[in-house]
């Protein structure tokens, strides 16, 4: 080859070439898209609170109602379809959570109840899980230590 | 052996035909500018099958059987079938074949199965180890995003430079003497590596392998771009193509107008929110084995040089850190 790039220019070069991803679009539809998740949200938090809950319980059930529409949503097709539209405004929300756990299980269903959707239902959704519970055990410790003086 | 023109590039002397393909495509490749030249388009890309894996299987046995029935002769008289995907252990191919009665080579060349396929058995063909054999590809989108993305319901979003595995399948049977067009060389290419990491930019993982064996196929057959009304790579997309075009330039070959990529004609890249365009064996194979063979038996195409591209990326070692090697294969056909 007469002009024989070494593995860095090549690197620089296709950066040059690839299109980048339209950033600030994509977050203003993440914005919104999140936005809308969250009002829904607060929606049936309030209307659960008009139906006489607490604070508590009515926080637990709406969690508990946006993952099952989360997870139906997924198993209807819908959701990646929104998600192509809203990216981190349905990633984030605890609906994209239900959808990252649904997602590899309905996939692994061929494999069997067991080494398919057991053992793979976690795979995306399990480092969250493992360092979501590594954080809050550190912050427990930071609380303790705090707590002493 | 004095068939051997140069480091890569072996000349057929007896120029081993391609007498027969047969093409089957999914859903959205059936939508796409050339749905006319398929012999099938599926109606549904699971083929009444349980899972994807057992679809691409399906898919790929289809096109075996179409192949045959077409080019009118028995499985009896076919002496080898050499195929490949994208599946760990070729699923696609393994499971295709295991219906059929012909022996059996399997291929793992990743995008570039198919023109591996042709160069492996056009030597076979010329070399009088056979009289007739089949090549054959598969690449099924839900079975390739399974086993290296996301699972299909996972709401994520592509990045732009990402491709499309086509759900389509490619069958050519070449032979020692028959109508069709022939093959006369073959450049076998080497495996190229400038340190691409990036899993969504396959085309540019790719490009630099197939600027190899270009400039090998060129030096070492004394052929120029223009001495071939076509320049056929199998799916660089629209960023890889670039590349090639722009980087093959520097080296003192001009592919503008000559260069097409099976990648960026399969959809319309727009309308079909393809991004940078088609993937997988199964584009270039089922792209070649329609369009492609329909244009050469028509003599609208006389002389190409087709090079099918792989990036031979392994999901697991590029968590290690490893970059993507790539590979291209390319084949003299002429009529």
């Amino acid at each position: 080859m007469k002009h024989e790039m070494t593995n860095k220019e090549y690197s620089d070069y296709v950066k040059k070439k690839t299109p980048n991803s339209k950033v600030f679009l994509n977050s203003l539809k993440a914005f919104i898209s999140g936005g809308i998740i969250c009002v829904i949200g607060q929606c049936i938090l309030m209307l659960l609170k008009k139906c006489g809950f607490d604070e508590e319980t009515s926080a637990g059930y709406t969690s508990i109602i946006l993952i099952f529409l989360g997870a139906l949503l997924t198993g209807l097709d819908i959701y990646p379809k929104l998600a192509k539209f809203a990216g981190a405004g349905t990633i984030v929300p605890i609906t994209g959570f239900a959808n990252s756990v649904v997602s590899p299980a309905l996939e692994a269903k061929p494999e069997g109840m067991v080494l398919g959707v057991g053992a793979k239902i976690f795979t995306i959704a399990g480092p969250v899980i493992l360092f979501g519970t590594l954080a809050s055990w550190c912050a427990g410790i930071i609380y303790w230590i705090i707590s002493l003086f | 052996m004095s068939n051997r023109i140069g480091r890569q590039t072996v000349e057929l002397t007896s120029k081993p035909v391609i007498i027969e393909t047969a093409s089957i495509v999914g859903v959205k490749e059936g939508e796409g500018p050339l749905k006319d030249y398929f012999d099938r388009i599926l109606a549904d890309d699971t083929l009444g099958e349980k899972s994807w894996e057992k679809s691409e299987s399906a898919l790929q046995r289809e096109t075996a059987y179409l192949a045959i029935n077409k080019s009118g002769f028995m499985q009896s008289d076919i002496d080898y079938v050499l195929a490949g995907d994208l599946l760990n252990q070729c699923v696609g191919a393994h499971y295709s074949v295991r219906d059929l009665d012909i022996p059996f080579l399997g291929l793992y060349g990743a995008c570039s199965t198919m023109s591996e396929g042709m160069s492996i058995g056009s030597m076979l063909v010329d070399g009088g180890f056979a009289n007739r054999l089949m090549c054959m590809t598969s690449s099924h989108f839900c079975s390739s995003e399974r086993q290296f993305r996301n699972p299909l319901e996972y709401g994520g979003q592509r990045a732009p430079s990402a491709q499309w595995t086509v759900t389509g399948a490619g069958c050519a049977i070449i032979a020692k003497d028959g109508q069709g067009p022939k093959i006369t060389h073959v450049t076998t290419g080497k495996v190229i590596d400038k340190g691409v990491t990036d899993i969504s930019n396959m085309g540019a993982a790719m490009a630099p392998a197939a600027i190899d064996t270009l400039l090998a196929h060129f030096n070492e057959t004394g052929r120029k771009p223009n001495d071939y009304d076509m320049i056929l790579t199998g799916d660089l997309g629209v960023i890889g193509s670039d590349i090639l075009v722009e980087l093959m330039l520097k080296e003192g070959f001009d592919l503008r107008g000559i260069h097409h990529d099976c990648g960026k004609m399969i959809y319309d890249i727009e309308k079909q929110d393809a991004h940078a365009g088609g993937s997988g064996c199964g584009c270039f194979g089922s792209v070649f084995c329609g369009y492609i063979f329909n244009e050469l038996k028509k003599n609208n195409l006389r002389k190409i040089l087709v090079m099918a591209t792989g990036a031979l990326m392994n999901p697991t070692v590029i968590e290690q850190g490893e970059s993507i090697p790539g590979v291209a294969h390319a084949v003299a056909i002429e009529n």
